[in-house]
């Protein structure tokens, strides 16, 4: 067997001379009209009110924010909603120096963190500002920055930041994805993850 | 029927690079296949089937692009699959292959992973908002490096481990002509020195946008008593997959990693990894996986990773269980491939393949990838001898 | 071999999910599949789905998906971009290798949001013939004007494939297109859409998704009184290039149905009955041809995929259509066909029995 990759193709005499096609450039745009579910627009709707919505599992009671009318750990659905407060604590976060790709007015570097909003059992992206970026910290209390009122609509949006309260730290063993254990007794192994993470 | 033995035939790869300008996709695909089938001494026909992985076809613009690819691979009148598993998928299609034999199903089979991210865009592919929720991360490392200050705030690791393995990986890389990043006169200085992009995580930390496909030809028992060259024996396989963000999640060592491991070691008889694995190749496209990977699979304790790398445990020269001699996805990362190179380099070194990244005797090495929300995980244990 | 057998599904399909995502719409299919067999995810040695992010607008679509299925404690699982049917094909060789007895399979498909006709477009040559976005109705109709052309298949017989297709499709939950009273007259009477495929030529679109439970030997046997076993599987692929083959036949399908009819020990005019996942009736007409179907058979008594084609399902909705048929004891002997690509370029077949 040769090792031969193209197998020696031959072009035609009206070819030879003639410059190869080096790449070609075809543009592809296909238009997707995302309609939002409606667990999404209730969601969305709150944020209207200056409500941030949440879904409370029937298993075990946890909130997961936002709510997509599943427990992922069971896959059973969820259609209670409850109301969350718009404080919490940083679980996680880091600190970007690269701008994203389509979205304009945000400063590098910027400080993307996991929200733990009090009362939820899972965190989700948002914005830290507020403070030096060196000064973020895992454990940081911080609440939300909202748009004015009458700048509210129908998006996560309205939130245009998380910033720092000034509270005293929640302490690391209890921070991000650890404060759900902290928060309740240590039953079976299945309520998720690692005990002394 | 009890399962059927599995070895690794013949490994092809290209040579990984930002852009291959010289090849279409199938040009690309079918480099690494003719030359996996050269070292397997076999031809097109003796294929029974193909199992063809790749990351979001976003990548090039081709949906589905095993139909496409049908007749350059040769697989008129063959089944051909294609798995996608995120990053892993690399290594989760190696599996789906080794499933066909392992099964009875067919005696021959041609895996690839590929991925042509220089006709598309990876990093907008990468970075496609979710509908109605608010977009804030600048690629996959926005993602994981949030993962590593936890991993650093907990194990209290100094700050320059990541740096460490970054270098030491573009040092591996030299020896491996297939690797696309040859960084001749890197000094360790410019690898601490280098912008920060996601912080803790440095450019120099960051893996590349890589061009490239990598196969394998896998046969059967009889094939690989057959062979005439060196062959890899199967020893385990395991995937495992849990959900990327839910109550109490340990986002530094997953589960579904752990549960992986133990699984594909337990396949293999083995009790002590750090003892009876010779080299390793696992999927680390930041540096700082490495001693995360390392505990989360099983070779140190719980934050006790880092003082693997720092005692110079993983280095090819002098280490005692050398981590990714090939440069690993820190010097090359088609990301469809990615998963394939690791398990066809840990094949390359239990047949003593290798080249100038041979660890000298290696006969059990383990091939590792990983992908989504650090959520897929795709392994195996090969050797020299057949188990 | 190892005995295998379809023991559980569960489907829906509507002409569009405006209040559900993926997500929700999997979760109570995943969850009757399981409990129609007293099963919970833990139970579930394997799973498999089949999905598209470029029919989702999204990379990495699936990843979101698994949120649906209860994925802690950790599970094996994997994912193909492709039908489900090739899922289940996944999940079958994981059971042929003995190590798990039970499988999880699923796919679900949403084209609602997007446009169906240019996404397929992308599945062509990306160098010479995706530029110029050919709909997908013009590929098809390609192969159409042949058969026509070349005389295997009048436009009578197109017509009455549609009719059957919508009369069989009344008083099925999951078509989008059915109708009691419609007539070879009235759709011959229809203006083509691409010549010579007219509106009902075409699969109505849908979205949906389908879930199925495998098991193997004796675990099927305690699960389900009467299994839909699995005798033969077999799936083949054609050369990509529509030029470079005969479009008025389906060799790969051929191939594929032949080999699981092989492996089954079953002859074509034992069956019972065919679910063919064919998205145009002209394509209907080249599979009955290409697995010699005959006059006992009967052809997608479900309406088959021209009822309600869920791309990224259709195929192993028609694995469930069928198995369903033989766990309630309707059908003894069936056959099940996915395809995939242009002009059926790549097939599956799957022969099932309840014996």
């Amino acid at each position: 067997m040769s090792g031969e990759p193209d197998g020696g193709v031959r072009l035609p005499a009206s070819l030879s001379g003639v410059e190869a096609v080096q790449s070609v450039r075809t543009p592809i745009r296909l238009e997707y009209d995302f309609r939002p579910s409606a667990s999404a627009q209730s969601y969305l709707r709150a944020y209207a009110e200056r409500r941030i919505i949440g879904h409370r599992s029937p298993v075990d009671g946890a909130v997961f924010i936002p709510p997509r009318g599943v427990d992922p750990r069971y896959g059973v659905a969820i259609s209670e909603e409850v109301d969350l407060p718009d404080t919490g604590h940083v679980g996680n976060f880091c600190v970007t120096h690269l701008p994203i790709p389509g979205r304009k007015g945000l400063e590098v570097p910027y400080v993307s963190a996991w929200i733990h909003l009090d009362g939820a059992a899972v965190g989700f992206l948002g914005l830290v500002r507020g403070c030096p970026h060196d000064e973020v910290r895992i454990g940081m209390r911080i609440r939300a920055v909202w748009k004015p009122d009458d700048e509210l609509e129908a998006t996560p949006e309205n939130i245009r930041h998380w910033e720092p309260t000034g509270e005293p730290d929640v302490p690391l063993e209890r921070a991000g994805n650890r404060s759900f254990h902290a928060s309740r007794p240590q039953t079976d192994g299945n309520t998720g993850g690692n005990a002394d993470a | 029927m009890a399962k059927q033995h599995t070895a690794v035939l013949g490994v092809g790869q290209t040579k990984y690079q930002s852009t291959r300008g010289d090849v279409s996709m199938a040009g690309l695909v079918r480099e690494a296949a003719l030359r996996a089938l050269v070292d397997a001494g076999l031809e097109w026909a003796d294929v029974d089937a193909v199992v063809i992985g790749k990351a979001p076809d976003f990548f090039e613009g081709v949906m589905m692009p095993e139909l496409y690819l049908a007749d350059a691979l040769g697989c008129v009148g063959k089944p051909i699959l294609r798995v996608h598993t995120a990053g892993s998928v690399g290594g989760s299609t190696a599996l789906v292959a080794a499933s066909l034999i392992q099964g009875g199903i067919h005696r021959r089979v041609l895996t690839l992973g590929f991925e042509k991210q220089s006709e598309s865009n990876a990093t907008w592919a990468l970075s496609l908002p979710q509908p109605f929720s608010v977009s804030i991360n600048a690629g996959a490392g926005g993602y994981f490096s949030p993962i590593i200050r936890q991993y650093m705030a907990r194990s209290g690791a100094p700050e320059l481990i990541g740096c460490m393995v970054a270098f030491k990986d573009r040092q591996h890389a030299l020896r491996n002509p297939y690797a696309h990043l040859h960084q001749h006169d890197l000094t360790f200085d410019q690898v601490v020195e280098a912008p920060m992009l996601w912080d803790p995580i440095r450019y120099s930390e960051t893996c590349p946008s890589s061009d490239g496909a990598c196969a394998m030809v896998l046969g059967d028992e009889a094939a690989g008593d057959a062979a005439s060259g060196p062959v890899a024996w199967v020893h385990g396989t395991a995937m495992r997959s849990e959900a990327n963000n839910f109550p109490g999640r340990d986002e530094v060592s997953p589960q579904a990693s752990r549960d992986c491991a133990a699984d594909v070691f337990r396949q293999a008889g083995i009790s002590d990894p750090r003892a009876e694995i010779d080299v390793v190749e696992m999927y680390v496209p930041f540096s700082w996986y490495e001693p995360m990977w390392l505990e989360s699979i099983g070779f140190a304790e719980r934050d006790a990773g880092w003082r693997m790398v720092e005692e110079g445990a993983t280095n090819l020269d002098g280490g005692d269980l050398p981590v990714n001699c090939s440069g690993g996805v820190l010097s090359s990362n088609p990301i469809g491939a990615s998963g394939m190179i690791r398990f066809a380099e840990a094949a390359l070194q239990v047949r003593g393949m290798a080249g100038d990244h041979q660890v000298d005797g290696a006969r059990r090495a383990l091939g590792h990838a990983y992908g989504g929300g650090a959520q897929y995980f795709a392994m195996w244990v090969v050797g020299a001898d057949k188990p | 071999m190892r005995e295998v057998a379809v023991v559980a599904t569960a489907l829906h399909q509507v002409p569009a999910l405006t209040d559900t995502t993926e997500v929700q719409l999997m979760v109570p299919l995943l969850n009757a599949a399981r409990e129609a067999v007293g099963l919970t995810q833990a139970d579930i040695g394997f799973t498999c789905s089949g999905s598209s992010d470029f029919l989702a607008g999204q990379a990495f679509s699936f990843v979101q998906t698994l949120d649906a299925v209860g994925a802690f404690p950790p599970i094996s699982e994997s994912h193909v971009e492709m039908d489900g049917a090739f899922a289940l094909y996944e999940a079958w060789v994981k059971l042929q290798i003995g190590e798990v007895d039970t499988a999880l399979v699923f796919s679900y498909g949403k084209s609602s949001p997007g446009s169906l006709r240019d996404v397929l477009a992308l599945q062509l040559d990306p160098y010479f013939l995706a530029p110029l976005w050919p709909p997908a109705e013009a590929i098809a109709a390609l192969q159409a004007r042949l058969l026509l052309e070349v005389g295997i298949v009048g436009a009578e017989e197109l017509a009455e494939i549609a009719v059957r297709s919508q009369r069989n499709a009344v008083g099925n939950p999951n078509a989008v297109r059915s109708s009691r009273e419609v007539t070879v007259a009235d759709l011959m009477a229809e203006a083509p859409i691409a010549d010579p495929l007219r509106p009902s030529d075409l699969a109505a679109e849908s979205d949906g998704g389908c879930a199925v439970v495998l098991a193997a030997g004796d675990r099927a046997r305690e699960l389900c009184d009467r299994p839909a076993w699995i005798r033969g599987i077999d799936h083949r692929i054609d050369a990509h290039g529509l030029g470079t083959r005969d479009l008025t036949l389906a060799p790969s399908a051929a191939l594929a149905a032949s080999l699981a009819c092989t492996a089954a020990g079953l002859e074509v005019d034992s069956l019972d009955l065919a679910e063919l996942h064919s998205p145009t009736t002209s394509q209907e007409a080249i599979l009955v041809r290409a697995f010699g179907l005959g006059g006992s058979t009967e052809v997608n008594p479900s309406g088959g995929a021209l009822a309600g084609n869920t791309l990224m399902a259709a195929g192993l909705m028609r694995i469930a259509e069928a198995a369903g048929r033989i766990i309630d004891g309707r059908a003894d002997r069936a056959l099940a066909h996915a395809t995939s690509g242009p002009c059926l370029q790549q097939n599956l077949v799957c022969v099932m029995a309840g014996d």
